[in-house]
C-alpha cells in the first residue's frame, strides 16, 4: 500500500496541453476519486502514475520516492480499464494468473493457485474460471478485470472508469462491491470517473478536474456543500446547484435581470460579500421550498417525477431554478406557486471569477 | 437479424450465386487444363479438339523426374522385362532412362523445386517477421517523420521491379550474389517488405494497445508483452501477409530468370526451359507446372480462414 503524490505536473501532447500544474496527494489506504468531464485529463493523470506516460514537467512520488525513471513494470501498480484489459485468447483463470507470472516477480505455482482462488472467491467468479473471456457478460468481464488487479497486492489500484460501460443496475451493485473490497483490502485506490454519483458515493476524497487543472479537492460533503467555484457547483449534484445572478443589498439577495429578493442569513455570509458587488447565488434544489406564504412567486415550468421526489423547474421571469420537493406535492405545469430558500445554505460566488467567496479569502 | 426476404431478393441472390459459379469455372479452366494435360498421353496433349475423356497416366511425372535420351534402336526385350513399371513407360515412348551404374539419374526438377521452396519460405519468414516488427513500431510509437517513412517504404513498389533488373544484375555480379539463394532471398524480401509492413500496420492498429499496457503494468517488458499478447492477436494478419508474400516469391519469374542459372535457379524459369529442342513435350511441362502449383494451394488452403479475414481487412470492424 502506498502514498501517492503528484507535484506540479504538466503534460503536453504535441500542441495540446492535457494537464497544467497539477498537484495531487493520495494518502495511504484512501479511496480517492478523480472526477471530471471527458477530456479533463483524468486518464492522463492515471497513466502518469502507472508509468505509461512521462510528465512534460513535474514529479510523481510513490511512497516519497521520485519514480520518474521507473518503468510501468517496476511501479507495481494495478490498472483496471473500462474495457480491453482481458486477453480474449485466455480463459478467466489464465487472465488472473497472468499478472503473477512476469519474470521480475514470478510467484511459486502453489502461491499463484492460492491467490487466484482467493480472488475468484472474493469476486464470486469461481464458476467462470475455465471460461474464455469472450464468453463473459459485461459485469463478469469487469469482475475479472478487478480480479486481475487484486491477485497481485499492488501498491496502488488505478481504475479508469471501470463501471461506465455497464448498465445501471450492475453499476450500482459493483459500486458497493468495489467500496467494500477497498475497505477489506485497506488498499489505496485512485478511481477515475465522469459520474458524480460514483464520486460522491465511493470516494473518501474527491478531486474535481477541469481542463487539466484540479479545481477542488475535499471530502464528498465539502465538495457538495461548499463548492469552490461555479464549475464544481454545476458539475456535482443531480440536479446541479441553481446559479442565479444578482447582488447583495442589506442581507438580501437581489436577483437580476429578473428582480426578486430572498434573504441571506449570517451563516452563509462571508467577508467578501459587500453590498452591490456582482455575485452569483448558488442554492441546491433541495434547499428551495414551495410554500403558500413564501416571498417569491413563480410559475411551474416543468415537473420531473423521480419516485420518492419530484424535481420542479420554476420560472421567475427569465430565470429558471429547480426545486426538489416530496412526490406528494401536487403541482401542475404553468401553475403559479410561491417559493423560498434556506438562507443558511446559500453559496455566493464572485460573478467575474466564479470563485466562491468562502474560498476566495 | 435475418429479415424476411422478398422474392426479388431471392432471385438476385440466386443470380449472384450463378454468376460466382461461372466466374469460378472461368478462373479454374486453365488449372484444369494444366492438371489434365499432366496426366495425358503425349499424343493427346496437343490433339484438336482437346480430349476430355482419356485414360490418365503418370508417365509425364516419370519423365519429369528422370534424365532420358532418345533410343536409336529398339529396346532389348530382356532389359524391358527386368525394368520396373515406370521405366517400361519410358521405353514405350522410345526413350531410355540415363543411369550411372544402376542409379537412375534424376532430372534437375527436384533441385529447382527445392530451390523454390528454400527461397520462398526463407524470404517469406524474413519479410513477414521484419514487417511485423516494423509495423508494430510504426503503430505503437511516435516516430519522427512517420508518414514520410511509410510513404518511402511504399514507394519501393511504385516502379515495375523489372525496370531495375539490369542494374541489379550488374550489382549482384560485382558482389558475387548472382546465382545464389541468398541473393534471391534478399531480392524477394526487399520486394515483399513494403507490402508486409503496410498490411501488418493495418492489423497492428486494430489490436487495442490497452492489452499491452495491461501487461506492462503487470510487470512484463515491452518485448514479453509483444510476444505473449500482440503476436497471438496478430496471428490472422501474419497468416494473411505470409500467404501473399509466399505467393509473390514462389511465382516470381523475371528476376529468377536473370539472376540465376544453375545453382540457385528456381522452378519458374526452369519449367519453360525444358521445352528445349525438337517438339515440346507439353505433358512433362504440365506435370512440372502441376506439382509447382501444389505448395501454394496447400499453404493457402491451410490458412484459408485467416486469408478471408485478410483480404476483407479494413472492411469489417471488430
Amino acid at each position: 500500500m502506498a502514498h501517492i503524490e503528484l507535484k506540479n505536473i504538466t503534460k503536453k501532447f504535441g500542441g495540446h496541453t492535457a494537464l497544467t500544474g497539477l498537484n495531487l496527494e493520495i494518502a495511504d489506504g484512501e479511496f480517492f476519486v478523480l472526477l471530471g468531464e471527458t477530456g479533463a485529463g483524468k486518464t492522463t493523470t492515471l497513466r502518469l502514475i502507472a508509468g505509461l506516460e512521462k510528465p512534460t514537467e513535474g514529479q510523481v512520488f510513490i511512497d516519497g520516492v521520485d519514480v520518474a525513471s521507473w518503468g510501468a513494470a517496476e511501479r507495481d501498480v494495478a490498472l483496471v480499464l473500462q474495457q480491453y484489459s482481458l486477453y480474449p485468447r485466455y480463459t478467466v483463470r489464465e487472465n488472473l494468473e497472468f499478472p503473477l507470472k512476469p519474470k521480475i516477480r514470478r510467484l511459486p505455482d502453489a502461491e499463484i493457485k492460492d491467490r487466484v482462488a482467493r480472488a475468484a472467491r472474493t469476486l464470486r467468479i469461481e464458476h467462470l474460471l475455465d471460461r474464455k473471456t469472450d464468453r463473459l457478460s459485461g459485469g463478469e468481464m469487469q469482475r475479472v478485470s478487478i480480479g486481475r488487479a487484486i491477485v497481485r497486492k499492488p501498491r496502488v489500484f488505478l481504475m479508469d472508469e471501470p463501471l461506465s460501460a455497464l448498465d445501471a443496475k450492475l453499476r450500482e451493485a459493483l459500486r458497493t462491491e468495489l467500496k467494500n473490497l477497498q475497505m477489506q483490502l485497506g488498499a489505496t485506490f485512485l478511481f477515475v470517473t465522469h459520474d458524480q454519483i460514483e464520486a460522491m458515493s465511493m470516494g473518501d476524497k474527491v478531486g474535481v478536474l477541469n481542463h487539466g487543472r484540479i479545481v477542488q479537492t475535499g471530502s464528498p460533503q465539502e465538495i457538495y456543500n461548499n463548492p469552490r467555484d461555479t464549475y464544481v457547483a454545476s458539475f456535482v449534484g443531480s440536479p446541479p446547484m441553481n446559479l442565479i445572478d444578482g447582488k447583495l443589498v442589506d442581507d438580501r439577495a437581489v436577483m437580476a435581470p429578473t428582480s426578486f429578493e430572498l434573504p441571506v442569513s449570517g451563516g452563509a455570509k462571508t467577508g467578501g460579500a459587500t453590498d452591490g458587488r456582482p455575485l452569483v447565488f448558488g442554492i441546491r434544489p433541495e434547499d428551495v421550498y414551495l410554500e403558500g406564504g413564501a416571498p417569491v412567486e413563480a410559475k411551474v415550468h416543468d415537473v420531473e417525477n423521480h419516485g420518492v421526489e419530484k424535481i420542479v423547474t420554476l420560472r421567475v421571469g427569465e430565470t429558471m431554478l429547480r426545486a426538489t420537493v416530496p412526490a406528494r406535492t401536487a403541482v401542475e405545469i404553468e401553475q403559479p406557486v410561491r417559493f423560498a430558500w434556506n438562507p443558511d445554505k446559500v453559496v455566493m460566488f464572485d460573478k467575474g471569477s466564479g470563485v466562491s467567496l468562502r474560498h476566495a479569502g | 437479424m435475418a429479415a424476411v426476404r422478398t422474392s426479388s431478393e431471392i432471385v438476385l441472390n440466386r443470380a449472384a450465386i450463378v454468376a460466382v459459379l461461372i466466374a469460378t469455372l472461368i478462373f479454374l479452366a486453365p488449372i484444369y487444363w494444366i492438371a489434365s494435360t499432366a496426366f495425358k498421353p503425349k499424343d493427346l496433349a496437343v490433339s484438336v479438339p482437346p480430349t476430355v475423356l482419356f485414360q490418365p497416366e503418370v508417365t509425364p511425372f516419370v519423365r519429369l523426374f528422370t534424365k532420358r535420351v532418345q533410343m536409336q534402336k529398339t529396346v532389348d526385350p530382356q532389359a524391358y522385362e527386368a525394368a520396373p513399371w515406370w521405366e517400361k513407360r519410358i521405353y514405350d515412348g522410345g526413350e531410355r532412362v540415363l543411369k550411372v551404374g544402376t542409379d537412375v539419374q534424376l532430372s534437375q526438377y527436384p533441385d529447382r523445386f527445392t530451390n523454390s521452396l528454400i527461397v520462398a519460405i526463407v524470404s517469406t519468414v524474413l519479410a513477414v517477421g521484419m514487417g511485423t516488427f516494423t509495423a508494430y513500431g510504426f503503430s505503437r510509437f511516435k516516430i519522427a517523420g512517420e508518414a514520410d517513412l511509410l510513404f518511402f517504404i511504399l514507394s519501393t513498389r511504385m516502379l515495375p521491379p523489372v525496370v531495375v533488373a539490369i542494374p541489379m544484375f550488374l550489382m549482384y555480379r560485382a558482389v558475387g550474389l548472382n546465382d545464389s539463394h541468398i541473393g534471391l532471398i534478399i531480392l524477394y524480401v526487399a520486394f515483399n517488405l513494403s507490402f508486409s509492413v503496410w498490411l501488418m500496420k493495418g492489423f497492428m492498429d486494430e489490436i487495442p494497445k490497452e492489452y499491452e499496457e495491461a501487461a506492462l503494468v503487470d510487470g512484463y517488458t515491452r518485448m514479453q508483452a509483444f510476444f505473449k499478447i500482440v503476436l497471438p492477436e496478430a496471428a490472422t494478419g501474419i497468416a494473411a501477409t505470409a500467404v501473399f508474400c509466399f505467393i509473390t516469391a514462389w511465382n516470381e519469374y523475371a528476376f529468377a530468370l536473370i539472376m540465376t542459372n544453375r545453382r540457385a535457379q528456381t522452378a519458374p524459369p526452369f519449367i519453360p526451359s525444358q521445352i528445349g529442342s525438337g517438339l515440346p513435350d507439353w505433358t512433362t511441362i504440365a506435370a512440372g507446372t502441376f506439382l509447382f502449383l501444389l505448395p501454394v494451394a496447400i499453404f493457402t488452403f491451410l490458412l484459408r480462414n485467416h486469408l478471408l479475414r485478410g483480404v476483407t481487412f479494413g472492411a469489417i470492424r471488430k
